[in-house]
């Protein structure tokens, strides 16, 4: 099926002239960069889901926050729908172009504003890169803590906009949970500010509300982030398993007896090989699973943790663990796991990652059921798994040049989703979802779940101008295309006609 | 205390009750244990009482995640955690033991830990809720990272419930700490702010710390080397952990002073500023309790310069407890209230007027 927007079923979109918008545009806005060739709108045609590609009507770079707000008072009063991009780094085509709308580019919004040691806050603009909030907090020994793999090149805003995790979201929350204050743009051009730089602000929580809101709600023009104490010392478990699910056991045993690591991952032998193969960092490449459990915080609590846990490791039937001897093994460690994706990129033409999440206990029932989905569709899947808190990526090996791969894969992909749903998971745990998994919401959320969405949406953009077509579907969209799977001796949507 | 743990799905009677309310166009009044009936403004509706919807739904400690019924006492929630081995981290005030999880997250009041362990909202993974339409709703879930859609559940906490009725929520628990201890050290705020400030550089295990009449109360916790080498190092004198109880329910006697409570929430750096009262500072400076006879208007001024907001803990003090939003932002909840409860069904104006 089609990722493109579809005015039939995602909703329909003006038509506008396009030079006399841009002649407009120039005219009001006339030190706003416009880009409108179409070789200059190439680069900008997808995120980081390369395979989802439009070209939009226009590309505009904003560098101060009065042409934002200018912007977005044209495109509301002329209903020209807008999507907002940072980095472009994202998985789940979040920021994929509408052909009929404004791609609104917020990278040159690069500064850090302010570092405050005292406070520990930092106040950035949404086009700081996410590494460079802690690389900027390091001179006074913080740091901050979500750190998604792509954090050398995604930004704050989009962090803020997909509620961006990382590999150490168990412990320390995702983004949502570390940051204190948005400056926001309404669709109108409005100013607001939501949260405060106290733990708490009056009002309903719509720091939190749009923390995760794939830019559908406002844009992001300034963030304001906690900083956190660098743990004084971190070690690093490497644990092989002969059985995934001795693995998983494992998991729950740490954490069952009272152990909260900075990082718990989990990868297949697939991975492993892969991994190994890229890096060397000395991972078993016999073992059907290895975890990688980190702990971090005081150095006699670490202590005190690394011996619980290797005894834990232990019990559990671990075939070999190792602890990193010094910060270059503990690094080589995580290099391992953090190139797992690129890695798995060398062993095959394409792959599709998946970002599924589950209750852990279901892990060994979800893990069979991909290789039986696997061998059913022909097509290999290495998996990496945030242990700690249930996030699953499994990682669908394809060929994008052999005839129906990528639609087969396309299709394991929406039944692995469909998967995690049912075991009471969720589609995604990080990556959002975007223009990927707009079907699979129709699995997740029924009709009135989604009208309730659609009514939270209209009270912040009543028009839709915002990112269209991404995060939530239509009603008719999930009566197309959505899961007809019976729930319960009753079709999904019986309310509407089916095309 | 004894909790005898009773499971009853009363959530048919509720829709029933939302239905009607509905359909005679009458608002309703949200009640749980009515421990927090003192804060916000009064709400005239019909009462609708959650607490016969109660009962833990789900609990596996291994996955750190425990789902309840709104109408579950916050005391029988603590009880089956704490038989596990695991807390609530955020430590909600239970209020005679009469709160109940449903007003737990829809007032969203942390306990004394809550500048280091994260608000309600930060351990609500997933709820349900009956609507405007009274449909029976389901959001986020029983896993630690779900991004799919908007998140619902974390805006529901602290909303008042002015948008729904709560009627499940899932939350995010954590083990105990392994150690712990707590003391008191004779000092000014000035000096307490401080040494605090140095404490936070050190990364001492803090996870409470509040100022009271010349005296600083800190409470250390994890494991046995850190909590041990914190102690050692800010000294003191030892203290009744049982402080931290009486500080988080409001049992203290510097609650008992019969002038207004207010409650102000400043920046974590925020200095010390004259207030027009006594004063008690709670999470390392950032929560201020504040008992005076002094204008709302001068209190919030206060507030307000500081970089915070100040909110009315006694009842029919001020026609507006919660401090005033900004216009824009105002018409942006109300749209919302409209978009969610077109009605005004649920506990009109508890908020502000008009929400």
């Amino acid at each position: 099926m089609s990722y493109h927007y579809d005015e039939c079923i995602d909703g329909a979109l003006a038509t506008h002239d396009k030079s006399a918008v841009v002649a407009q545009l120039q005219a009001r806005i006339p030190d706003l960069q416009i880009l409108y060739e179409q070789e200059d709108l190439r680069p900008f045609e997808c995120d980081g889901l390369a395979a989802y590609r439009a070209t939009p009507m226009l590309v505009a770079l904003p560098d101060k926050v009065e042409q934002v707000a200018a912007l977005l008072k044209f495109a509301s009063a002329q209903k020209i729908p807008v999507v907002a991009r940072g980095a472009g780094t994202g998985l789940s085509g979040g920021a994929l172009p509408l052909d009929k709308g404004i791609l609104l580019v917020m990278a040159r919004f690069n500064r850090i504003l302010e570092v405050d040691p005292e406070a520990g806050i930092a106040r950035v603009q949404p086009g700081v890169r996410n590494l460079a909030i802690s690389q900027a907090a390091a001179p006074y020994g913080l740091y901050y803590a979500p750190d998604p793999s792509s954090q050398i090149a995604c930004s704050i805003g989009g962090n803020v906009a997909e509620n961006a995790g990382g590999v150490h979201c168990l412990k320390y929350g995702l983004t949502v949970n570390n940051i204190l204050k948005l400056e926001i743009l309404t669709i109108d051009g409005e100013r607001i500010t939501l949260g405060s730089e106290a733990l708490d602000a009056p009002g309903f929580d719509f720091l939190a509300l749009f923390t995760g809101s794939e830019g559908m709600l406002g844009i992001v023009t300034e963030v304001t982030v906690k900083l956190l104490t660098k743990p004084q010392s971190a070690k690093v478990l490497l644990a092989s398993f002969d059985d995934v699910e001795k693995a998983g056991a494992a998991v729950a045993q740490i954490i069952g007896a009272g152990v909260i690591p900075g990082g718990l991952e989990m990868m297949d032998n697939l991975a492993i090989r892969a991994a190994e193969d890229f890096i060397h960092a000395g991972y078993p490449v016999d073992a059907e699973a290895i975890l990688l459990c980190e702990v971090d915080g005081v150095e006699s609590d670490v202590q005190e943790d690394v011996e619980r846990v290797e005894a834990l490791l232990r019990a559990a039937g671990a075939t070999d663990i190792r602890l990193a001897g010094d910060e270059a093994e503990r690094q080589r460690f995580w290099a391992g796991r953090k190139n797992a994706f690129p890695a798995v990129g060398r062993i095959s033409p394409d792959y599709y990652c998946m970002d599924g999440t589950i209750p852990r206990r279901e892990l060994p029932r979800v893990l069979k059921s991909i290789e039986e989905l696997s061998n059913e569709y022909g097509l290999r899947v290495a998996n990496v798994f945030h242990a700690g808190d249930g996030n699953m990526h499994p990682l669908i090996l394809f060929d994008a040049n052999a005839p129906g791969e990528t639609e087969r894969a396309e299709a394991l992909g929406a039944k692995i989703l469909e998967l995690c749903v049912a075991v009471g998971g969720s589609i995604t745990g990080e990556h959002g979802v975007g223009r990927e998994k707009i079907n699979q919401m129709c699995a997740q959320f029924n009709s009135d779940e989604l009208s309730f969405f659609h009514a939270l949406k209209a009270a912040f953009d009543p028009d839709g101008l915002l990112n269209p077509g991404k995060n939530v579907p239509t009603l008719h969209r999930c009566a197309e295309f959505g899961s007809m799977h019976v729930h319960h001796g009753a079709l999904p949507f019986p309310e509407l006609e089916r095309f | 205390m004894l909790i005898e743990p009773v499971s009853m799905d009363d959530s048919e009677r509720l829709v029933a009750e939302i239905s009607q309310a509905r359909a005679d166009g009458t608002p309703l009044k949200i009640r749980g244990g009515n421990s927090k009936a003192f804060l916000g403004r009064p709400v005239h509706g019909t009462p609708i009482d959650t607490r016969s919807h109660r009962g833990v739904l789900s609990y596996d400690p291994t996955e750190l995640v425990i789902t309840a019924r709104a109408g579950t006492p916050v005391a029988e929630l603590n009880a089956v955690l704490d038989a596990a081995g695991q807390m609530l981290p955020c430590e909600p005030p239970a209020f005679d033991g009469m709160a109940t999880v449903g007003g737990m997250v829809a007032a969203g009041l942390a306990g004394p830990r809550r500048p280091w362990s994260g608000s309600v909202r930060d351990f609500v993974l997933g709820c349900r809720v009956i609507t405007g339409e009274a449909k029976h709703l389901r959001f986020g879930g029983e896993v630690m990272k779900n991004v799919a859609g908007y998140d619902v559940s974390r805006l529901l906490a602290g909303s008042f419930g002015c948008l729904g009725l709560i009627t499940e929520v899932s939350l995010k628990v954590l083990p105990k700490p392994r150690a712990l201890g707590s003391l008191a050290l004779d000092l000014s705020a000035d000096e307490a702010l401080r040494e605090l400030s140095a404490w936070r550089r050190a990364a001492l295990p803090i996870s409470g710390a509040a100022h009271v009449d010349g005296r600083l109360h800190v409470r250390l916790e994890g494991g046995t080397g850190s909590v041990a080498s914190a102690l050692d190092r800010i000294g003191g004198s030892e203290l009744d952990s049982r402080f931290w109880d009486d500080l988080r329910e409001h049992r203290l006697a510097f609650f008992d002073d019969p002038r207004p409570l207010w409650r102000l929430s400043l920046p974590n750096a925020a200095p010390l500023v004259r207030l027009p009262g006594d004063t008690l500072l709670d999470w390392a400076g950032a929560q201020r309790w504040l008992k005076s006879d002094a204008p709302a208007v001068t209190i919030r001024q206060i507030a307000h310069a500081a970089g915070g907001h100040a909110t009315c803990f006694t009842p029919r003090v001020d026609a507006e407890p919660f401090t005033p939003l900004p216009q824009a932002l105002l018409r942006f909840h109300q749209q919302l209230k409209q978009q969610l409860d077109p009605r005004g069904l649920f506990n009109p104006g508890r908020l502000y007027a008009g929400l």
